[in-house]
């Protein structure tokens, strides 16, 4: 699926967002697990390009990319989830995020090895992870949802950076 | 529903803020007994458009408030009251607390009306003893005059509702209250509660009601007059209100809290007015005067969200937009069809002026936020007035270079850090009448703002002609608190420069002025978050100056690209002294951490920027790369990178919107091909190396020694 046909479709999806009960979901792979993020945090997606680094900070942030005018900074998220780094690819994708932190919106932008798809979930499929307490991912999971016979890991991301 | 008359209280608070700004500014001019009658005119106009605004608005309590203050202008205005120093001191604390009653609405709370009402009964007390004290005196001499004054001026009240339809039989009831407006002051309450919903309004219907205060010398048959025509058609009630009762009435609450007070006051007052000579001011209104205008402003700072403009500036603009459009209509044609090669010269030339155009809209639009620096010196007056009484020195203020334009953003963020400097230059920078004269110094000491333009900055000086700094004292205190040892050696001029240390105090005694020192590091941190500079320069018993180094502007700025490795930053342009290559036979190593670089007889230490940032440099062979030269905070470092690129106007973006602020990088800009480049804040990395002023200082030291021990 191309970055165009995506963005046209995650539009869409936004736009249809009438039922409360059921909440749209964008999913992205890593290391094989696919994850969800709530689809109303997200602005959009993007192939990945080259970003100026920021001295001194932490390896999981990459840099800092122009968004149309917008200084916005890039995390990996293998890396912030202490996954095994990969190189990046012709697939790896930028997700463009609204998070809220501290009670001030920011744009960031995460990378992730593909997007998958969009679904929508129903509060009954929604199930809470089990006890993660000496993970140090499990203030990012919200929670697990079965679709067609998969496993989704739910994301908040608004501690990320 | 009502119309929401909210939408137009920013409006309001700036008109009347602006009008308060007028009216300090005449009052400062005033002179008892020399006078020109224009300015009290100046002054009523300016109370009176705040209490017709305020009493529209419903804010009743500046609304009454004003009204005492207008009754005495107007007294005044009229000859029928000689202006006393005493009345120029009341107004002008009444403006204060006009300022503060009007700030506490505009951030939504409720003013305080302590200080008000006891003004307000200091106005009354004022307004009541007239009739003794004037009658007896000046004003029964004056006939014409007295006849006026005598006339009991009396106040109506009247409510005036005109019906329906009165728009239609071609009565306009603004010229009514035109009318009405002729025969005295006027006060005017709008009721618009009966207006129907938008969809239910009959455009030629009239559902306004209208609540008037009339003071006046004026009979009711006068009012009746002018509502004759239309008496058929409304409802309309006059009644007489006696306003000597009203103030009574507010002396006696008043005197009920602060009995003992008010007679006191009373008794000075009424020997005061007899007397009318303003120096004799009685101590406890004196003690009064400072206090209210040494009173701690609202610290909620409400940055107003417009700002004025001069229609020639937008004209400008609009000028400007124009020829943008017909280059873009030339660059369109141009690219129409094939492209031939024979249109290559063509389209250069019109991408030139696309240039142009972009560079002169810039600078229009640039145009629109810089006002004249006027605005905060005038300030300054009344500061000085104030201070000067309380402290007992005799000062003078000069002010130049007022027509000088900043930015307004920079503009509000500046003046703080002018009062304190103001405030220390008059408190101890200056000396008391007899040490100046003992000096041989005229009596009146100076101080002296000016504002000129250097080249892209803007550069404000403070200067004073009293003691200068007191090195020895400075020193002592550095020592004491351990910012500085006996040993290092320090210059005066470095010595000086540590009151801008934090923590840093000579003052002996705690005064609510100032000490010099007090906060000068919070004026340093201030000036430098606007990416300005602080000098300081001193001469014993000449005076000293401090100048203010800023940008014209926080959106753009100036700067030099520069690459370590792959990185490409930006260091502002301002920053640079200049930049050279290494001669190795001109460097020091200082205990093998730290190199410097003799440079015409001063010593440079050196920052390796990919050190401090951790990067991969192309070269970490001194001589194979560049140093810039720069300075911060009046002491030179030199920056090594690898290469300088091109220098360009960048555009200042914030990279603490989306992410966190970042130790050596004052924001980001976006270059030419989309990139984000980052700006450095030489400050900070000079922060990140490690290398304090003091730690400078004492490489300079140690370098002297050196040299010494080489002779």
């Amino acid at each position: 699926m191309n970055i165009e046909s995506l963005n046209a479709q995650l539009a869409e999806n936004q736009d249809l967002i009438q039922d409360t009960s059921i909440k749209q979901y964008l999913t992205f792979l890593m290391a094989g697990e696919e994850y969800g993020i709530d689809i109303l945090t997200v602005q959009e997606i993007r192939g990945w390009e080259q970003t100026t680094a920021i001295p001194n900070a932490p390896g999981y942030v990459k840099g800092v990319m122009n968004l149309r005018g917008t200084v916005v900074p890039v995390i990996d998220l293998r890396e912030k989830f202490a996954l095994e780094a990969v190189e990046y690819s012709a697939v790896t994708v930028v997700i463009v995020l609204k998070i809220e932190q501290a009670g001030m919106d920011k744009i960031i932008g995460i990378v992730v090895d593909a997007v998958s798809d969009v679904y929508g979930i129903e509060a009954s499929q929604f199930k809470t992870s089990p006890s993660l307490e000496q993970n140090q991912n499990s203030q990012f999971i919200t929670g697990l949802a079965q679709v067609e016979n998969k496993t989704l890991i739910l994301l908040n991301l608004d501690q990320v950076l | 529903m009502s119309i929401d008359l909210s939408q137009f209280f920013e409006v309001f608070y700036e008109e009347s803020f602006e009008g308060l700004d007028i009216m300090e500014a005449e009052l400062l001019d005033l002179q008892p007994g020399n006078f020109d009658n224009e300015t009290i005119n100046t002054i009523f106009r300016a109370a009176h458009s705040i209490k017709g605004g305020s009493g529209t608005f419903g804010f009743t309590s500046v609304a009454d408030f004003t009204h005492v203050l207008e009754t005495l202008l107007d007294q005044i205005r009229d000859g029928r009251r000689a202006l006393t120093q005493i009345h120029i001191d009341l107004l002008l604390q009444s403006v204060d607390c006009l300022r503060d009653m009007l700030t506490a609405l505009q951030s939504g709370e409720e003013p305080e009306t302590q200080q008000a009402d006891e003004l307000k009964s200091q106005f009354n007390q004022i307004l009541s003893e007239s009739s003794d004290a004037e009658f007896q005196g000046n004003e029964a001499a004056d006939s014409p005059d007295s006849e006026s004054a005598g006339e009991t001026e009396t106040y109506w009240k009247i409510s005036f509702i005109p019906g329906r339809d009165i728009l239609k039989t071609g009565n306009e009831p603004l010229f009514l209250i035109q009318e009405l407006a002729e025969l005295g002051v006027l006060t005017q309450v709008l009721d618009v509660s009966t207006v129907p919903d938008l969809t239910n309004i009959e455009a030629e219907d009239c559902y306004f009601k209208w609540q008037f205060e009339l003071q006046a010398n004026c009979a009711q048959a006068q009012i009746e007059e002018i509502f004759e025509w239309i008496e058929d058609e409304c409802e309309i009630h006059i009644e007489q209100a006696a306003q000597t009762n009203t103030s009574e009435d507010l002396v006696a609450q008043a005197e009920g809290t602060s009995q003992v007070k008010q007679a006191d006051v009373d008794a000075e007052r009424t020997s005061q007015i007899e007397e009318t000579k303003p120096e004799n001011i009685p101590p406890e209104n004196k003690a009064k005067a400072a206090s209210s205008g040494n009173k701690p402003k609202q610290t909620k700072t409400t940055e107003s969200g417009s700002i004025r403009v001069g229609i020639e500036k937008v004209d400008s603009l609009i000028n400007m937009v124009g020829e943008l459009v017909i280059t873009q209509a030339m660059l369109t044609q141009l690219s129409d069809g094939d492209f031939d090669p024979a249109k290559l010269t063509s389209l250069k030339e019109g991408i030139a002026q696309l240039a142009h155009n972009t560079r002169d809209l810039q600078e229009s639009v640039m145009r629109i936020r810089m006002l004249p620096i006027g605005s905060v010196f005038s300030r300054f007056p009344r500061l000085v007035r104030d201070t000067s009484k309380k402290l007992n020195k005799k000062i003078e203020l000069k002010l130049l270079g007022e027509q000088t334009e900043l930015d307004k953003t920079l503009m509000e963020k500046i003046s703080d850090p002018l009062v304190h400097l103001v405030r220390n230059a008059m408190d101890h920078g200056l000396e008391t009448p007899d040490e100046r004269l003992q000096a041989g110094k005229s009596e009146t000491g100076s101080i002296t703002l000016n504002a000129y333009h250097q080249g892209g900055n803007i550069v404000i000086e403070i200067i004073d002609d009293g003691r200068g700094l007191n090195t020895e004292k400075i020193k002592a205190k550095a020592i004491a608190n351990g910012l500085m040892s006996e040993a290092d050696g320090l210059t005066d001029d470095q010595i000086n420069l540590l009151i801008f240390e934090p923590g840093f105090s000579t003052a002996d005694q705690v005064s609510d002025l100032s000490g010099r020192g007090v906060g000068m590091d919070v004026v340093r941190r201030n000036i430098q978050a606007l990416n300005g500079s602080v000098e300081l320069e001193s001469n014993k018993g000449e005076g000293s100056v401090v100048t203010i180094r800023l940008p014209l502007t926080l959106a753009i700025l100036d700067g030099q690209l520069i690459q370590v490795g792959q990185h490409v930053y930006i260091i502002p342009l301002v920053n640079i002294i200049e930049s050279l290559q290494i001669n190795s036979a001109q460097l020091s190593n200082l205990g093998g951490e730290l190199e410097v670089l003799r440079l015409r007889e001063e010593y440079i230490p050196i920052i390796r920027l990919y050190d401090v940032f951790n990067h991969q440099p192309k070269t970490n062979q001194l001589s194979e790369g560049l140093l810039v030269v720069v300075e911060s905070d009046n002491e030179k470092v030199g920056i090594f990178v690898d290469e300088l690129l091109s220098q360009q106007q960048v555009v200042i973006k914030s990279l603490e919107a989306n992410y966190f602020k970042v130790d050596g990088i004052s924001g980001a800009t976006i270059l030419g091909d989309g990139t984000v480049s980052l700006i450095l804040d030489v400050a900070g990395i000079v922060r990140l190396a490690g290398l304090t002023g003091k730690q400078q200082a004492m490489i300079a030291n140690q370098m002297n020694e050196i040299e010494q021990l080489e002779a």
